[in-house]
């Protein structure tokens, strides 16, 4: 009999969307339209050819559909699975404006993903040696991905990170329910094949951050985001409290001690990671679990579908409360709340205030801007903490320096910090190989019917 | 009020009579007779029999069929090497009389074939008749295995032998003659005039059409191959449908041929389409892929969709329709060059998918145009430019988007014949804004 352990395992984070059967797949992608300048393809920060690799998995040809998928975005396996697509590729399906369900695109190009993974081997290679050095600070989404764009285009690579596995958040961040570990771990194995070398548990401090600069003809930054922030209220520092990357984190190392660890617990913060947390703590066994949020549901950034699934998951969700105090002796034992309303744009909290009992406290009110990283590179930042680029190469203000990924967007999705990672490969390249010309590999512009471009789009996305 | 009648779908085609003109055409659905009469309990109007022939009966192989599927469509086209029955004639004639005696009303129709000498057919003609049979099909179409023995399509395809063995049969037959037709020939009108000329009473068609179903492109060994090798096959199914539409026009509105009576097959999956055979001028019709696809229970279906067709055109009987499209079949240059038609692309029905877009662009008259302003992506016609090809409208998902409609050019009606006639004189570009 599998232990408790291994039965939560199993059936609380087991993932919620398989993989399609052959057959279902060649169904739904005989359902594509193969549409002309499909938005789908502009909805996608990295312009896969969507309808493109359909039509691959269509005619039988799943490698090739794995191939146009990776061809554009170096983490297309993870996205097909961490991707939020009801915001971006399926919600601009034009099945939508037809009131029929939008093509499954991101379970087809799990498909296509997948055949190539189960070939064990990528359809590209590394180009031919360019004599020239890039160094890349963080193993996220963003610096994977510049990676591996820079080994095609011949660059020897260097990837730190200072965590012990490599992927970022990809690894340590996402729900389990969605991509496990371990998938995270096998395509990051698929792309260092290229050859770029990765040095985890390396932290980029001061004097490494000089040798960089000095050794490296250019440096990538994709860092990410910094800790979670504080509440700033009284009772922080009980035991009890906790930060949601860290329990995420615990959770995705499939921690025996945290099934079943709390009771009652109480997560903090409107969006996605928030969300996240609430839906976890149900899942590891806690048996009420509440969600609160300072303002209205209007002005929480957390998707409707992830909302939708905590609920589903019975946590209970709070609104207009406004943490004052975390109560407790020696450990946490409840929050108190203070009523708030909106009252001409502005939040007004209420003097009555009530309490929620609890034995935990997730704090997930977003992350903070590590500031000092950027400055070690000499690179500039914008008021808000995040690195100014120029948003065609992903250069900063540092010449030899480049950044993308979370620490310049504030904090988006894997695909934004895949998309980027290929911009700025292709920004390195252009300032290493003045007047070189983008190959097919590097387009990461969509050309549209009338030949105009499509920059960067403007992605509908909620916060972190 | 007006009387509402039940409109009768009872038929006669070639003197033989069923109480609806749907059949099982000659295949495995009619290989036995405890099938036939399930089908019968089902209410099919007549059934051929699963072709007889000689004794020793032949051997068959497996596999037998293949299929063609369309995107996520299972069996848009089938194939099948099978022979004939591989069963004993005297277990068929057995069975065929036991059918007779249980379903008086329905036709019996037995699909015969025998080496071409005189002898042979008259044996089995008498057999069949002694059974029960009320009219004899000639299978001068199966276009494998068979005609390499010198029967089926081998017979079929030449006009002289399709005379011949008509001439034999009705020798010694006292009930109806159908000749079957094979598809494999250059033009269907010729055995149809020779099965007229041999004294037939009716004919029927399509049979199958010389086929390859396709190569395993991992392993590099043809499709549905019996131990590694294939031979060719015999193809039907929906995807037919059209030719076999049209050779059932042609030998209907051949001046030679008229009104020989027709027993269309081909790809008939639906009542409409067994109504499209109809209005052609065929009086029964003969279903196989579709019932292998889901069995006998389809005729209920069938049944249904043609009577309540029937009821919303106001038709009593068959004879009110048959027939009734074929003279709007014509040589092309009967038709009008003066006609003009231009597509227009309903905005609120429009999903943006810009297949037409692309699909005229590239390959029709690149008169679809998108404004993109504001995001939009919907397209519309350059009605001046559009030739009218129909391709914009084939190509969109949506129903009813896209809609050919025609201009009225005021000028008199052209045909390719009249303006050769007249010295290439008098035609006035249409497709140019009038
Ligand atoms: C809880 C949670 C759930 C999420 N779920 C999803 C999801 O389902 N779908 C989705 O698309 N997105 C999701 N995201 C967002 C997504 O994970 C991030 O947008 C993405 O990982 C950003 O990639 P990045 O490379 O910019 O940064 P990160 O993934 O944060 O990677 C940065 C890396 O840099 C390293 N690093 C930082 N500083 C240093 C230093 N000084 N020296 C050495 N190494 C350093 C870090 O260790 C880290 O590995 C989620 C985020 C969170 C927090
Ligand atoms: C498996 C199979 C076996 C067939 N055997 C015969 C046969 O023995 N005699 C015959 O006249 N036609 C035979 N046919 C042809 C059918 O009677 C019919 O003409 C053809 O399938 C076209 O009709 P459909 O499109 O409805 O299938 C066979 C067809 C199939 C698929
Ligand atoms: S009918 Fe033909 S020519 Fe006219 S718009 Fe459509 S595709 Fe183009």
């Amino acid at each position: 009999m599998p232990s408790r352990n291994e039965r939560v395992w199993r059936d609380n984070f087991a993932e919620l969307k398989g993989p399609l059967r052959r057959e279902e797949a060649r169904v739904e992608a005989s359902r594509c339209l193969y549409c002309y300048d499909a938005p789908c393809v502009t909805a996608c920060p990295t312009h896969i050819d969507i309808p493109r690799f359909i039509r691959q998995i269509a005619a039988a040809d799943p490698l090739g559909s794995g191939e146009t998928v990776l061809e554009a975005n170096a983490l297309g396996h993870s996205c097909a699975r961490v991707c939020p697509v009801e915001v971006l590729c399926e919600g601009a399906c034009v099945y939508h404006d037809w009131q029929e369900k939008p093509i499954q695109i991101a379970r087809l190009q799990r498909f296509g993903t997948d055949a190539v993974h189960a070939r064990g081997e990528l359809p590209f290679e590394a180009g031919p040696d360019s004599g020239k050095r890039v160094a890349v600070v963080g193993a996220g989404p963003a610096g994977v991905a510049c990676a591996a764009y820079l080994r095609r285009l011949g660059y020897a690579t260097t990837i730190f990170d200072r965590r012990p596995l490599p992927g970022g958040l990809n690894t340590f961040g996402v729900a389990e329910y969605k991509m496990d570990r371990r998938t995270s771990l096998e395509e990051l194995k698929l792309l260092f094949t290229l050859g770029a070398s990765v040095k985890t548990g390396v932290e980029v401090d001061e004097t490494l951050a000089a040798k960089l600069l000095r050794d490296f003809d250019a440096v990538f930054l994709g860092a990410g985001l910094a800790k979670t922030r504080a509440l700033g209220i009284p009772g922080e520092d009980l035991p009890g409290v906790l930060d949601a990357l860290s329990f995420i984190e615990r959770v995705k190392a499939r921690d025996a001690s945290w099934i079943g660890s709390s009771t009652a617990t109480v997560v903090i913060g409107g969006g996605n990671t928030a969300v996240d947390a609430a839906t976890q703590s149900r899942r590891a066994g806690a048996q009420a679990v509440t969600l609160a949020y300072r303002r209205g549901p209007d002005a929480m950034s957390a998707y409707d579908f992830e909302v939708a699934l905590a609920r589903a998951d019975g946590a209970r969700v709070l609104l207009n409360a406004a943490p004052k105090r975390i109560l407790g002796r020696g450990k946490v034992e409840g929050v108190e709340f203070a009523r708030t309303r909106t009252a001409r744009g502005k939040l007004v909290e209420e003097r009555a205030t009530f309490t929620v009992p609890c034995d935990r406290v997730i704090k997930a009110i977003g992350q903070e801007k590590d500031r000092s990283l950027p400055a070690l590179f000499g690179a500039a930042t914008n008021p808000d903490g995040t690195i100014r680029v120029d948003p065609r190469t992903l250069r900063t203000s540092a010449p030899k320096v480049f950044a993308g990924g979370d620490a310049v967007n504030g904090g988006k999705e894997v695909v934004n910090a895949a998309a980027d990672g290929k911009r700025a490969a292709w920004g390195i390249h252009l300032a290493l190989v003045p007047g070189a010309r983008p190959g097919p590999e590097d387009a990461y512009w969509v050309s549209t019917i009338d030949g105009r471009v499509v920059a960067p789009v403007q992605e509908r996305t909620g916060a972190r | 009020m007006k009387k509402k009648t039940k409109p009768d779908l009872s038929t006669d085609c070639a003197g033989i009579k069923s109480p609806n003109p749907f059949w099982l055409a000659s295949a495995p659905p009619t290989n036995s007779g405890a099938q036939i009469m399930r089908a019968f309990e089902y209410g099919w109007g007549g059934a051929v029999w699963k072709t007889l022939g000689e004794d020793p009966p032949v051997i068959n192989v497996t596999s037998r069929y293949g299929a063609m599927d369309l995107g996520g469509t299972k069996v848009a086209g089938f194939n099948n090497v099978e022979l004939i029955t591989d069963r004993p004639l005297s277990v068929n004639l057995k069975e065929m009389y036991e059918v007779k005696k249980r379903f008086g009303d329905r036709a019996v129709i037995a699909s015969l074939m025998v080496p071409c000498e005189r002898k042979s057919w008259h044996d089995i003609v008498l057999k069949v008749q002694d059974a029960g049979a009320d009219g004899v099909e000639l299978n001068f179409g199966c276009p494998h295995g068979m005609s390499e023995r010198g029967m089926g399509a081998a017979v079929g395809q030449v006009p002289d032998y399709v005379k011949m063995v008509t001439e034999f049969v009705k020798e010694k037959s006292k009930i109806p003659v159908l000749v079957k037709l094979t598809p494999n020939i250059a033009d269907v009108r010729f055995p149809a005039r020779a099965a007229k000329a041999g004294g037939a009473d009716g004919v029927s068609l399509i049979n199958t059409i010389n086929s390859l179903m396709g190569v395993d492109v991992e392993t590099l060994v043809p499709k549905f191959a019996v131990g590694g090798k294939a031979a060719h096959g015999g193809y039907c199914g929906p995807a037919v449908k059209p030719i076999a539409l049209n050779m059932v026009t042609q030998i209907a509105n051949d001046p030679e041929t008229k009104g020989l009576p027709i027993s269309g097959i081909g790809g008939i999956s639906t009542w409409s389409d067994a109504v499209e055979f109809l209005l052609l001028g065929a009086t029964s019709v003969q279903l196989c892929t579709a019932v292998m696809h889901h069995g006998y229970r389809i005729v209920e279906d069938l049944e249904a969709g043609l009577r309540g067709w029937m009821k919303r055109k106001g038709y009593a009987r068959l004879s009110d329709f048959v027939g009734a499209s074929a003279p709007s079949v014509v040589e092309w240059k009967h038709l009008n060059l003066h006609h003009k038609t231009v597509a227009s692309i309903d905005p609120d029905k429009c999903i943006g998918c810009d297949v037409c877009f692309i699909a005229c662009n590239d390959t029709a008259h690149q008169c679809i145009a998108i404004d993109r302003k504001k995001g939009n992506r919907k397209p519309h016609v350059v009605q001046s430019d559009c030739v009218g090809c129909n391709l914009c409208s084939l190509v969109c998902p949506v129903d009813g988007c896209i809609t050919m409609t025609e201009v009225k050019t005021g000028l008199k009606p052209l045909t390719w014949e009249q303006y050769a006639k007249n010295g290439m004189k008098g035609y006035t570009k249409v497709y140019e804004s009038h």
